[in-house]
């Protein structure tokens, strides 16, 4: 059967059900449209970090964003464990960025400059070996120093997307898997129709979530989304007692006690292979900063897709050509998963970005159409 | 709860469990010998702290991790005794660095 909705959210991963789920949340009729399990889901591969320093460097909209979206964390968890029972095991610990050389720690005193120079609400610390030493003992003697944020935090993810999903069905959102959207057409008298293998529906909004495929979609109703994804690998070791109370930007002990160790970066976007080069680097960066884990057994690796704009900043957007289409894209979608629940998904059903959003417009882009509302 | 056959003509092994002398067979692995000892063996699993016993005994399962020689989480039924090895039962999580 044939059903109208006030809004389609194309895409269910931790973007597009964070909307979905905030504009249930309001009583709007819903419907999410996603892929299958086999998708390339970034929400699926992601490091669980709510991580602040450093992000919005050159952005400061983007920085307090961030600062705001990660203030509003213990919110969004405790409304989705009361809602679903589910513990997210929010923590804030704070995070280091650590140093393993002079140039390394140059870098990020610079950083922190540059974040203090903008007016950054995220003060960054410097802290020298000794310092460090005294929070980490586990340090190994190659870590020269690190920059410590007090906000910067983690969540178990996979259990945040479950708690996305079981919170959206509770509050009726038509969740369809297998669904992904061909086609956008606009109607006549307003609103648009969706074409999906899963048969066509309509919907007076239209919300692109679909993480790098919204490059394809935006097109379709006068969007920008330009995208420059890249992968990235992650090596999960043998459940642990307690280790670790900081985070460390490319290691985290989960609530479980694996140890989490990340951080690559590559220009290859084939998401079903790990490599042992980009892992053997992984793993001896891990070592050289916190030598006991050499002995810890592997247990998983696996590689992610990032959902990156090519700016490496948020995109959000609404389209002139196509009242009602809007577009949001942004590589947190954990970190800012309050803002866009919480913040963003009002301003859609509202039908407007308001001026919070403004600064995240593609029209920073030299290549933007025309058709981005001003 | 297992008791060894009479006519098991294989030589004895000294082993320790959590301190306690144990002879063990040459030939046994941990997770026989631990299931022979006639102690409580059980270990305790890492988030919910439940209890387990070695199961599968083919490298499957993982119900037989257990502490060899001061190194945690490893498979007592793929690993055979020998003479002064020192099995620890693992209650909880493995320890980084041990």
């Amino acid at each position: 059967m044939r059903r109208d909705y006030d809004v389609a959210v194309i895409g269910g991963g931790l973007l597009g059900s964070a909307i979905a789920w905030g504009l249930g949340r309001l009583d709007a009729r819903v419907c999410v449209l996603d892929e299958g399990d086999i998708a390339r889901r970034a929400s699926r591969a992601n490091f669980a970090l709510v991580w602040v320093q450093g992000k919005g460097l050159g952005f400061p909209a983007y920085a307090d964003w961030t600062v705001e979206g990660a203030g509003r964390w213990p919110e969004l968890a405790e409304a989705l464990r009361y809602q679903t029972g589910l513990d997210l095991c929010y923590e804030r610990p704070g995070g280091f960025h650590m140093a393993l050389s002079e140039r390394e720690m140059e870098a990020r005193a610079a950083v922190a400059s540059r974040m203090a120079a903008q007016g950054a609400a995220a003060g960054i610390e410097l802290l020298g070996r000794d310092e460090l030493r005294r929070l980490m003992p586990q340090i190994g003697p190659d870590v020269v120093g690190a920059s410590y944020c007090p906000m910067d935090g983690h969540v178990n993810s996979l259990r945040t997307f479950r708690a996305f999903h079981e919170g959206m069905r509770g509050l009726g959102v038509d969740y369809r898997a297998e669904a992904p959207v061909e086609a956008i057409e606009a109607r006549p008298g307003g609103g648009f129709e969706l074409r999906t293998p899963a048969g066509e529906m309509g919907a007076a909004r239209v919300v692109l979530a679909a993480g790098n495929a919204n490059e394809r979609l935006a097109r379709q109703v006068g969007l920008h989304a330009p995208m420059l994804p890249t992968r990235g690998q992650i090596i999960v070791t043998e459940r642990t007692g307690r280790f670790l109370d900081h985070l460390v930007m490319t290691i985290r002990q989960t609530d479980e006690g694996s140890i989490m160790i990340g951080d690559s970066k590559e220009e290859v976007l084939e998401d079903a292979e790990t490599t042992l080069r980009v892992g053997a680097v992984i793993a001896d960066r891990a070592r050289r900063i916190f030598p006991a884990l050499a002995r810890l057994n592997v247990v998983r690796t696996w590689s992610g897709i990032r959902v990156m704009t090519r700016d490496g900043f948020p995109i959000y957007d609404e389209s002139t050509s196509h009242p009602g289409a809007f577009v949001a894209c942004c590589h947190s979608g954990v970190t800012l998963a309050a803002q866009h629940a919480f913040v963003l998904a009002p301003m859609i059903l509202a039908g407007r970005l308001d001026a919070r959003a403004a600064p995240f417009s593609a029209r920073r882009f030299a290549d933007a159409p025309a058709t981005l509302a001003a | 709860m297992f008791r060894r056959a009479m006519a098991d003509p294989r030589p004895e092994v000294g082993i320790t469990i959590d301190g306690a002398a144990v002879r063990a067979r040459e030939g046994d692995t941990v997770a026989a010998a631990l299931l022979a000892s006639g102690r409580d063996v059980r270990r305790r699993t890492a988030v919910s702290g439940a209890a387990r016993l070695p199961f599968c005994m083919m490298g499957v399962c993982f119900d037989c991790l257990v502490s060899i020689d001061g190194v945690g989480n490893r498979q007592g039924c793929l690993i055979a005794v020998r003479e002064g090895m020192r099995v620890e039962v693992q209650r909880g999580a493995r320890q980084v660095g041990r």
